[in-house]
């Protein structure tokens, strides 16, 4: 055990400043009059942008931490990036949300933080007990987030669920872990993959302590059969925070799931593989088919979330597949988050400003004629939508297309065709709601009011990253190649 | 005399057993987060069970950050619950019903 060095601080910058940003956040609170209460969500902006900033000049000390249990490698950077945009695109959508539901205070914010610190340690994590803690500390500031509309019963409702099953499969999560540290004697995935590398070192009860791990990390990421809180949750939490959710957290679990089940669990191949291969089909299937019933927005947009994230697990199951030609399907899975990230979270900053004052506009019917009245409101959400479903030019279509070129190169021909049938499906309940906008007459019932300018500044910001993806994908995939390059 | 590992797992498994199967069936919501807290003890008798049998102390420092999650947890929960009688009166799982399908 190597002491603690100056390295070991700088190799974990993002969170800290994240975390001291959210503790001053937090102190000041109580000393800012109501009326400035803005001021706080400003400071957490450049908090969040310093983060980014420690991010990028970190790159030059990357290594392992504090006795290996964090690493700092373009793994963790290229999802420290993601988190922190999802972080900060869902604090330009919440400023005026806040006010209008007379809920602006300054904790949203700290929480926000602190939400963003965990999943930033979940996705450096290479260590089973950090892991945890990255884990715990973002999912108990979102299940506040979920419930910050006190007055609003189904806001309590929402935030209620999320907490109980969140408990429930982290305790499923941790009693795999226990096995796993039973059955190996390590939770540093580094020393857990040389020592299940080794021949004949396979423990019998290996497969019991996968699948508990996997249902607790399948249900943050929303797969089938784990899915049945989303729906409830994503309609009930505030808008902004189910944005937040939908990413930040489930990109966080995905990160984890790549490095602990094709990192260090790698030599347990045939099962992981089945387990990503099932529930890939089972939740593209079983999202796009929900969705199509859907008449509320946000119920839609969370069945929605949970087909993009079987997307996500074929890309998973290729890269588990194609055993040491693995890069490709990581890298495919990187670019899907990226783009999913931008398109989700301005979506729901969009529908919380539409939904107007206690939310009570998010039927699709709600935003009948919408395109006659606010024409630019209506043209950002169809192309959001739009992107969604996976159109050419965006930054939905080369996502697919990289999972589903993966894929093929993986030799996973029918699970490519579900998947392809699937995004053909999804494009009849995306596209609902844009003939209600522009096909049907009538006043919408959904917010009129011209936007604020942080949330319209945020959708300008993620529109352009989703066309840009959608145009020039070719230097983001370099990326997207290089980050998952230390992986197995 | 010393107590085999393997006793403890059993015992770990038969409060697992109780916590998952009192969060499946029981109804009122208190009730259903002292079971999730049986599941967490569970894991933490596995853990020293582990550790002791490793020699190694790795399973006890993880124990105990699994004792302060659970007490953070206890807190965020009850202050939920709470929050939700305070609109709904009811603790009950059956009766938080606004939002389905």
């Amino acid at each position: 055990m190597t002491p603690v060095q100056a390295l070991d601080f700088i190799r974990v910058l993002p969170e800290i400043v994240l975390a001291s940003c959210a503790i001053l956040v937090m102190v000041a609170e109580p000393f800012v009059s109501a009326r400035h209460t803005a001021a706080l969500a400003w400071v957490s902006l450049i908090g969040i942008v310093a983060a980014g900033a420690g991010n990028a000049w970190m790159r030059r000390f990357s290594g392992p931490a504090f006795g290996g249990s964090i690493a700092a490698d373009p793994f963790a950077s290229y999802f420290v990036y993601l988190l922190l945009l999802a972080a900060a695109l869902t604090l330009l959508g919440s400023v005026r949300y806040l006010e209008t539901n007379q809920v602006h205070h300054g904790e949203f914010y700290a929480l926000l933080l602190l939400g963003t610190t965990g999943a930033c340690l979940m996705v450096a994590a290479t260590e089973l007990i950090m892991i945890f803690i990255g884990l715990e500390i973002s999912s108990i500031s979102t299940y506040i987030l979920a419930g910050f509309r006190r007055a609003d019963k189904r806001s309590n409702e929402a935030c209620l669920k999320y907490f109980l099953l969140g408990s429930f499969a982290t305790a499923f999560l941790l009693y795999g872990i226990a096995f796993i540290y039973g059955l190996t004697g390590t939770t540093n995935l580094v020393q857990l993959s040389e020592k299940l590398s080794a021949p004949g070192a396979r423990p019998p009860l290996l497969w019991i302590a996968l699948i508990l791990a996997f249902v607790g990390l399948g249900f943050k990421v929303s797969t089938v059969p784990f899915h049945i809180w989303t729906p409830d949750v994503y309609q009930g939490a505030p808008a902004p925070v189910t944005a937040f959710l939908s990413v930040a957290p489930k990109a966080a679990a995905f990160a984890v799931i790549l490095r602990v089940f094709l990192g260090g669990l790698a030599s347990a191949g045939a099962l992981v593989f089945w387990l990503l291969w099932i529930s890939a089909l089972l939740t593209m299937c079983l999202g796009n088919l929900a969705a199509l019933w859907q008449t509320n927005i946000k119920r839609l947009l969370a069945y929605s979330a949970i087909a993009h994230a079987g997307y996500v697990l074929v890309g998973m199951a290729a890269a588990k597949a194609a055993g040491p030609e693995a890069g490709e399907g990581i890298a495919s899975v990187l670019f899907y988050l990226a783009a999913y990230a931008l398109m989700n979270v301005a979506a729901f900053i969009l529908v919380a400003h539409l939904a107007g004052a206690g939310e009570r506009y998010q039927e699709a019917d709600d935003c009948t004629g919408l395109a006659y009245q606010r024409p630019g409101v209506a043209a950002c959400l169809t192309l959001l939508l739009v992107s969604l479903s996976g159109f050419p030019a965006t930054a939905g279509f080369f996502a697919k297309f990289y999972v589903f070129r993966a894929a093929i190169h993986a030799h996973l021909i029918g699970l490519t065709l579900v998947a392809v049938l699937n995004s053909v499906v999804a494009v009849y309940y995306y596209l609902r709601v844009v003939v209600a906008m522009y096909m049907r007459e009538g006043n919408p019932r959904a917010s009129a009011s011209p936007l604020p300018w942080p949330l319209g500044a945020a959708l300008a910001l993620s529109l352009v990253g989703i066309f840009y993806l959608g145009l020039f994908p070719t230097p983001f995939v370099r990326l997207a190649n290089l980050a998952a390059s230390p992986l197995p | 005399m010393t107590i085999p590992p393997h006793w403890y797992l059993a015992l770990g498994t038969g409060l697992f057993t109780v916590g998952v199967v009192g969060v499946l069936t029981r109804r009122n919501v208190i009730v259903i987060l002292m079971s999730i807290e049986l599941i967490l003890n569970a894991v933490n008798i596995n853990l020293v069970a582990f550790s002791r049998m490793f020699h190694s102390v790795d399973g006890q420092v993880f124990a105990i950050f699994v004792i302060t999650d659970a007490a953070a947890e206890a807190a965020i929960g009850l202050g939920l619950i709470i929050a939700l009688f305070r609109n709904k009166e009811t603790v009950n799982a059956d009766e938080i019903d606004l939002l389905k399908w």
